[in-house]
């Protein structure tokens, strides 16, 4: 079914009109509330009457990560915060984590994108879902249970982990639907065949995977091997979580919900539209959010993008899988990890010189693994390998409280991790995605 | 007397041993004793050669990340508790020791054991009290 028949197959120039309205209203609602957006318009010019239709988007300016940083905490939000029902908080580049603000009116907009989302992906009222996205302060976990409640699916929160008890929730209650990470999904099946449990056998017929980048040929591993429908669901935080854009059992492109989450395809370097079907970075303006709305966030996602109605039905654009990403961002686990995160750590540590490398794998047992080599200098070299362990540990400590997740420190020689004159290659990426 | 070790830091990777021994080898620089201290990922060979100075900047100038630290090298009775002897001295006199290992060749009857304490003045002191030889850094170059 169709959750939102109305806007999600409406008519384009229907829908044309329906985010003029929309954009004409946030323009002057953020210019009114949010100082930072206020001094933003009059700086590029643009006096909030002149904005009249979806249009005119390309007179305001762009919103970017940067801007998040720099008026965190509060500093972007267009409401006060005893109207904020719920905040979420992801970490940081190097200083400031990202927070993002709901107020009840925007949990009621995350419900409604998280229904669409699982209905697009097939779910039906009535249906079970197992929901093993993290619950907490991660956008995951809490997303698809507001949507599953909207729905009218009967929700198992098991969040993520507990592999063993995951799988035996599945046996017991037939849950027809799983959301988690895809690399999740990859470890599941390989525990389940441990215990005796033949995944091809298992209740999941269809699945909800995002979070992480991953590929087509995942997707049929995960397809073949649990004997289900794979569907990528795509989301970020600073715009609401989960539920911006949704796969169809067609799997041919994720429908973007662009009636609230306006799209942009545009070159990163000018800033200009790529023509429909070009790759550009994904630039999104939340229409209808009040706690903390954003004009044309740059979310740095590489994509293209197709405006043909679907063969299900929907006229909502479809953007692609992510294709790239316009920093060097790297998601592990749901998480957003910076090069620069770690760069900050080993300065930090005294001795060590910044050559580092951060090699990113998802090993035999399907978990993305990072490992982090860092060359070791002579004034830090010890002849005793406990200190030298020492040194090892701190920084393995250091990164993962930084990055809130585990990763392996390897040390290496002096001059061995590849310089170059461009861009420094910091990033070594195994997975196949 | 203290004599000189030369430390080097080794990555877990094929053949790096072998350029360490090879440069020293190409410069006629000859190993006297020699002890690897491994870890999963990296090691720490440790070294005492006739020529410890130039040896020290042949291999920093080759890339590889060493320094110097001293040891003492203690002469111990080559028969059975001839090594217990001794490490009974460190014991009674609260010596500690972070690593010891053995020469390559010894130059009397007795064998040739390397040191490295925590304290090495202090150790020397108790070694000279319980008229323990070592060797001193000219019998090093002259073996």
């Amino acid at each position: 079914m169709i959750w939102k028949e109305q806007v999600e197959c409406a008519d384009p120039a229907d829908l044309k009109n329906l985010q003029s309205d929309y954009l004409r209203k946030l323009t002057a609602y953020i210019y009114n509330n949010c100082p930072v957006y206020k001094k933003k318009i009059d700086d590029a010019g643009v006096k909030p009457e002149n904005v009249k239709s979806i249009d005119d988007i390309k007179k305001l300016p762009f919103t970017t990560k940067v801007d998040m940083r720099d008026h965190y905490p509060y500093g972007l939000f267009s409401t006060g915060q005893s109207e904020v029902r719920e905040i979420h908080v992801s970490s940081g580049t190097t200083g400031n984590p990202t927070l993002v603000g709901y107020t009840k009116d925007d949990v009621k907009l995350w419900s409604d994108v998280m229904a669409r989302t699982m209905c697009c992906a097939g779910a039906e009222p009535g249906d079970t879902i197992q929901i093993a996205y993290g619950y907490g302060l991660f956008t995951g976990g809490l997303g698809f249970h507001y949507g599953a409640m909207e729905m009218g699916l009967r929700i198992i929160p098991t969040s993520a982990g507990q592999t063993a008890r995951q799988l035996k929730i599945m046996q017991e209650f037939k849950p027809r639907i799983i959301a988690c990470t895809p690399s999740y999904a990859l470890y599941m099946a390989e525990e389940a065949r441990d215990m005796g449990i033949d995944p091809a056998k298992g209740n999941w017929k269809i699945g909800i995977f995002g979070a992480e980048p991953w590929s087509n040929s995942i997707r049929r591993e995960i397809e073949e091997l649990w004997n289900m429908l794979a569907t990528d669901v795509y989301g970020l935080s600073e715009i609401i979580g989960p539920g911006v854009a949704q796969e169809c059992p067609h799997k041919d492109g994720l429908h973007i919900f662009s009636d609230v989450f306006y799209p942009e395809i545009i070159n990163p370097d000018t800033g200009e539209d790529v023509a429909e079907g070009e790759d550009g970075e994904l630039v999104i303006t939340t229409l209808t959010k009040q706690a903390i709305p954003l004009i044309r966030y740059r979310t740095r996602d590489i994509v293209s993008i197709n405006y043909e109605k679907c063969r299900c039905g929907r006229t909502s654009p479809r953007i692609s899988k992510i294709k790239g990403r316009t920093d060097d961002m790297i998601v592990v686990r749901g998480i957003n990890v910076f090069p620069s995160q770690i760069e900050h750590v080993l300065v930090g540590i005294e001795g060590t010189q910044p050559y580092y490398q951060i090699v990113v794998d998802r090993k035999a047992h399907k978990l993305d693994e990072v490992e982090v080599l860092v060359e070791v200098e002579e004034r830090i070299f010890s002849d005793e390998i406990k200190e030298l362990k020492k040194l090892q540990d701190k920084i393995r400590k250091e990164i993962g409280s930084v990055l809130s997740i585990g990763v392996k420190v390897t040390l290496v020689e002096p001059k061995t991790i590849e310089r170059s004159m461009g861009k420094s290659k910091r990033i070594v990426d195994k997975r196949t995605l | 007397m203290k004599i000189t070790q030369i430390s080097v830091f080794l990555e877990n990777r094929k053949g790096r041993l072998f350029d360490v021994c090879s440069l020293l080898g190409e410069n006629n620089i000859n190993i006297r004793a020699l002890t690897i201290a491994e870890t999963e990922s990296f090691g720490v060979l440790r070294i005492v050669v006739d020529k410890s100075n130039m040896a020290v900047k042949l291999l920093k100038d080759n890339g590889f990340v060493a320094n110097l630290t001293h040891v003492v090298a203690v002469e111990v009775g080559d028969n059975p508790g001839g090594l217990a002897s001794v490490l009974k001295v460190f014991a009674d006199n609260d010596v500690n020791i972070e690593y010891m290992y053995g020469f390559v060749e010894k130059f009397s009857d007795k064998a040739l054991l390397v040191f490295r304490f925590a304290d090495t003045d202090m150790a020397q002191q108790i070694l000279a009290k319980n008229d323990i030889k070592v060797v001193t850094e000219k019998e090093i170059e002259g073996l």
